[in-house]
């Protein structure tokens, strides 16, 4: 990991759970920033999507994803607002936890923000999914606000779940 | 269990709260559009992929080996 790494926060969610987990007031002195995500999420399925609001706005994002199940790949242009694939539903495969890093360069630039992310539901079974999202957010103000929320069911994150940021320095 | 758990970075606070009214209609709102969109996004690519095989087979049905086929669809 590169020294110029640096923690600006971490959280671990407790035992009744989280809707939403919120970082704010993001200082603006670094070059880029990364948050590491692992989930585990309430509710069934495949894969638990996980959106991203940035300066609590949920819209002006366009993207590409690309995803594969083991047995075919599934790629497109998703929605209006940033998804990432990341997180495991609560019937999976007990412990298990989906993970994901969230990468957003040039985050306090007066340019649109572009974001990649790269997430997988792990299920340490046959079944796991994975998917990479190439994302630009069409919006010049500087990001000191991201909010991370499960979106099918609604549902919650669960206990020991965590999201970590970093920023990163280009020297 | 609708709590939000917000992190001030400029000072470390952590605060765990309880959702608003407002916030839980939000919420609600977000995920039924979110499942809107999903739904149409999977009938999109459902409808692509029975293209797709309907259009092997007719490839198949007129000679194409299954090498030939992979060509042209790539």
């Amino acid at each position: 990991m590169a020294n110029t790494y640096i923690q600006i926060a971490s959280v671990t969610v407790g035992s009744g759970g989280a809707s939403t987990i919120d970082f704010s007031s993001i200082p603006a002195t670094y070059t880029d920033l990364v948050i590491k995500l692992s989930a585990r999420v309430t509710g069934t399925g495949t894969s638990a999507n996980i959106g991203l609001k940035f300066n609590n706005i949920g819209t002006s994002f366009s993207g590409l994803y690309l995803g594969g199940n083991g047995s075919s790949a599934v790629s497109g242009s998703p929605v209006t607002e940033l998804t990432i694939w990341t997180a495991t539903y609560n019937d999976s495969t007990a412990n298990t936890f989906g993970n994901a890093e969230i990468y957003i360069p040039n985050y306090a630039s007066a340019n649109y923000k572009s974001v990649s992310t790269d997430g997988v539901a792990e299920n340490n079974a046959t079944d796991g999914r994975d998917a990479f999202t190439a994302t630009l957010w069409s919006n010049t103000a500087a990001i000191n606000q991201i909010t991370l929320t499960p979106q099918v069911g609604p549902g919650d994150f669960m206990q020991y779940s965590t999201a970590t940021l970093y920023g990163i320095k280009k020297s | 269990m609708t709590t939000a758990i917000e992190v001030n970075c400029a000072t470390g606070e952590v605060t765990e709260r309880e959702l608003t009214a407002e916030e839980l209609a939000q919420r609600e709102a977000d995920a039924a559009a979110y499942a809107a969109r999903k739904a149409e996004e999977d009938a999109v690519a459902e409808a692509t992929a029975a293209a797709k095989a309907s259009g092997q087979a007719k490839l198949a049905a007129l000679g194409l080996t299954p090498e030939e086929i992979a060509a042209l669809s790539n």
